[in-house]
């Protein structure tokens, strides 16, 4: 007999049963809350006048599953001790972090438009120390892995099912550290960590084959003892499966190799490395939006409909 | 505070020219960048020197190494990033391989200080001189304006050893001239003056020299000493301060702990002690805003300069 997906007689932790009864959203409306997530981006970025376009965008339909639907966490209660763990290290995606992170509940719409200013909670990199929600500060590259590995360490320490998600950049993979944390993640066979790698083939100075090559990245993580999972990162449908397979993979971690487009959304910058660290102006952002059948303004009144104007 | 009209440029830029500078005169010079050319300005360098410049991808430890690995068979490598990665992923190269060693490596510390502004607090290096001042042989510069930087950079190549040089990513005042000498480990009388003396590095030798002007409105004499080089300490123009001004203030956009602050005072303290006060960080991170509004909040102006001044000369005998 099975009750909520467990044997009868388990006795479910807290975790168990927020994992059994979470909210499973439909791709559907994963894609729309992907959306909103993406007029977000580009909103707060023209209101800031500066931040990373680029890595927001194509990141932002895996980011939003995470939080949406995969992973256990309590907005209302950030600190949660029976929370999952998700980090983003190729943190200057800041726009997207925050943006799903406001959707999500964590705190409020009208708080993006804080972005990078010295008024808000929302620092150009994240910090742990002004923003609610987040674990440890970030924006130097190639440190989240090791960090999640640390917390997957803990919880088979525990014997607690707390499942640990990381988002890395493809450029990001040049760091050295990564590598590091890649062989003891194996080594510890941490099949509780999921590493997502944001396979969009650009960094800042050009396309990553240019810079310095990082493939075969699928053979490379293999042969460190990952389980690979590679998949068009914007499919919804293929994102939600990837993390059901995740979860089936025992005694070794998983990577998934979400293949994507930098600057996806917004087709006149698709697959452009400038748009790394550019904002978009207001009117390019209101063509932007355009094309995500929204505008500018119709994001204010979003704010004011919810009663949330500043 | 104003009255002075600087032009302004940005000191990255003047280590980008500086590069081309050296390059042009020298075939051994060669250059190593970890994806952001641009923001470091070397492609200035890359542009006419194809051949002599090695994109290293994201990855500074090996960056730092190559260039140990470079400099052993007679090239002169200048490798630059943003300070914060550049020393702070690479120290254990910095010191060991680099230090210890010591090999011919020149580093450049791009992006420095608070004024990178809304990148925020990660970004913004304010521990960078305290780690590498520390590190045994290496000569630590700070210049102070566009073209103090280029001459940095083209009298970083003379010397026989590691220099690390600190620019950062804004417009800066320019204080000196294309003409102005520049000689390593030698203060720069600004502006002289007989009741305190403001030894300052980088962008604060402007608020420096406002806070001069502001001062000298009261009648308060200032003495301005631009310290570009924060090591070796040019020890005579502090003694020289110490006796002749009887009272130090100095002002630096890095953290108070280990920075210029704490070496002039190790050289005050150990010859003729003097009242002394520190503009800088006061011991916490930064935070995105914009640059200006960051070194208002920060404490880095030269009202903070003419404030610490005045209660420094209170306590001076
Ligand atoms: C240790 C470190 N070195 C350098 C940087 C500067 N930097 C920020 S983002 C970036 C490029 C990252 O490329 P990628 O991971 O592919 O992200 P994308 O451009 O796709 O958003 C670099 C070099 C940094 N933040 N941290
Ligand atoms: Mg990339």
């Amino acid at each position: 007999m099975m009750m909520n997906g467990f044997p009868r007689g388990h006795c479910m932790s807290v975790h168990e049963r927020w994992v059994a009864g979470r909210l499973r959203w439909s791709a559907d409306a994963l894609e729309q809350v992907a959306r909103d997530v993406r007029c977000d981006i580009l909103t707060l970025l023209a209101n800031a006048g500066s931040g990373h376009t680029g890595g927001s965008l194509s990141g932002t339909d895996y980011l939003t599953a995470i939080l949406f639907h995969e992973a256990a966490i309590d907005p209302g209660q950030p600190n949660w001790a029976d929370r999952d763990f998700w980090h983003v290290s190729n943190a200057h995606v800041s726009p997207l972090i925050y943006s799903v992170m406001a959707e999500r509940g964590y705190f409020p719409l009208r708080d993006l438009l804080g972005f990078r200013s010295f008024e808000g909670h929302l620092q150009g990199h994240p910090s742990a120390h002004d923003t609610i929600g987040l674990e440890v500060s970030a924006g130097s590259l190639g440190q989240g892995l090791s960090v999640a590995i640390g917390v997957a360490l803990a919880a088979k320490m525990d014997g607690h099912p707390r499942r640990c998600y990381l988002c890395m950049g493809d450029g990001e993979q040049q760091e050295g550290s990564v590598w590091e944390a890649a062989m003891s993640a194996a080594h510890y066979k941490l099949d509780n960590l999921l590493a997502i790698i944001d396979v969009n083939r650009m960094q800042i100075d050009g396309p990553t084959d240019k810079i310095l090559n990082i493939e075969p990245l699928a053979d490379k993580y293999q042969a460190f003892g990952w389980h690979v999972i590679n998949i068009d990162g914007h499919d919804m449908n293929t994102i939600l499966a990837a993390f059901e397979e995740a979860r089936s993979v025992k005694g070794k971690p998983t990577v998934i190799l979400a293949q994507t487009i930098m600057g996806k959304g917004w087709s006149a910058i698709e697959d452009d490395y400038t748009w790394h660290g550019r904002p978009p102006t207001k009117e390019e952002a209101d063509e932007a939006l355009l094309g995500l059948d929204a505008n500018y303004g119709g994001w204010w009144a979003r704010l004011e409909a919810n009663g949330m104007m500043p | 505070m104003s009255g002075r009209i600087f032009e302004q440029r940005t000191t990255r830029e003047g280590w980008g020219r500086g590069l081309v500078d050296l390059g042009q005169k020298h075939d051994d010079v060669v250059v190593l960048v970890s994806d952001n050319t641009t923001s470091t300005q070397v492609h200035f360098f890359e542009e006419i020197f194809p051949d002599r410049f090695f994109q290293m991808g994201i990855s500074e430890q090996n960056m730092a190494g190559v260039a140990a690995g470079l400099s052993r068979f007679g090239k002169v490598p200048f490798y630059v990033t943003y300070s914060a990665f550049g020393v702070g992923r690479a120290l254990d190269q910095l010191r060991v391989t680099i230090g210890y060693t010591p090999c011919n490596v020149k580093v450049g510390g791009g992006h420095s200080g608070i004024s990178v502004g809304p990148d925020g607090a990660t970004h913004q290096m304010l521990e960078d001189i305290a780690i590498v001042r520390a590190i045994p042989n290496f000569t630590v510069l700070v210049p102070a304006d566009f073209d103090q930087t280029r001459k940095a950079v083209v009298a970083a190549y003379s010397i026989d050893g590691p220099v690390y040089i600190r620019f950062g990513r804004e417009n800066v005042p320019c204080v000196t001239g294309p003409n102005d000498p520049f000689e390593v480990g030698k203060a720069q009388m600004m502006a002289d003056g007989n009741d305190c003396t403001c030894i300052a590095m980088g962008q604060m030798v402007s608020e420096a020299l406002l806070a001069h002007d502001a001062l000298a409105e009261e009648g308060i004499r200032l003495r301005v000493l631009n310290m570009h080089t924060v090591k070796p300490l040019d020890e005579e123009a502090i003694h020289k301060a110490a006796r002749e001004t009887g009272a130090i203030v100095t002002a630096e956009e890095h953290q108070l702990y280990g920075g210029l602050g704490s070496a002039v005072a190790q050289v005050v303290a150990a010859n003729y002690p003097v009242p002394m006060d520190y503009v800088a960080i006061q011991d916490h991170f930064g935070a995105s805003g914009q640059p200006d509004e960051l070194l208002d909040a920060f404490g880095l102006r030269a009202v903070d300069i003419v404030m610490k001044v005045k209660s420094t000369l209170e306590r001076k005998a």
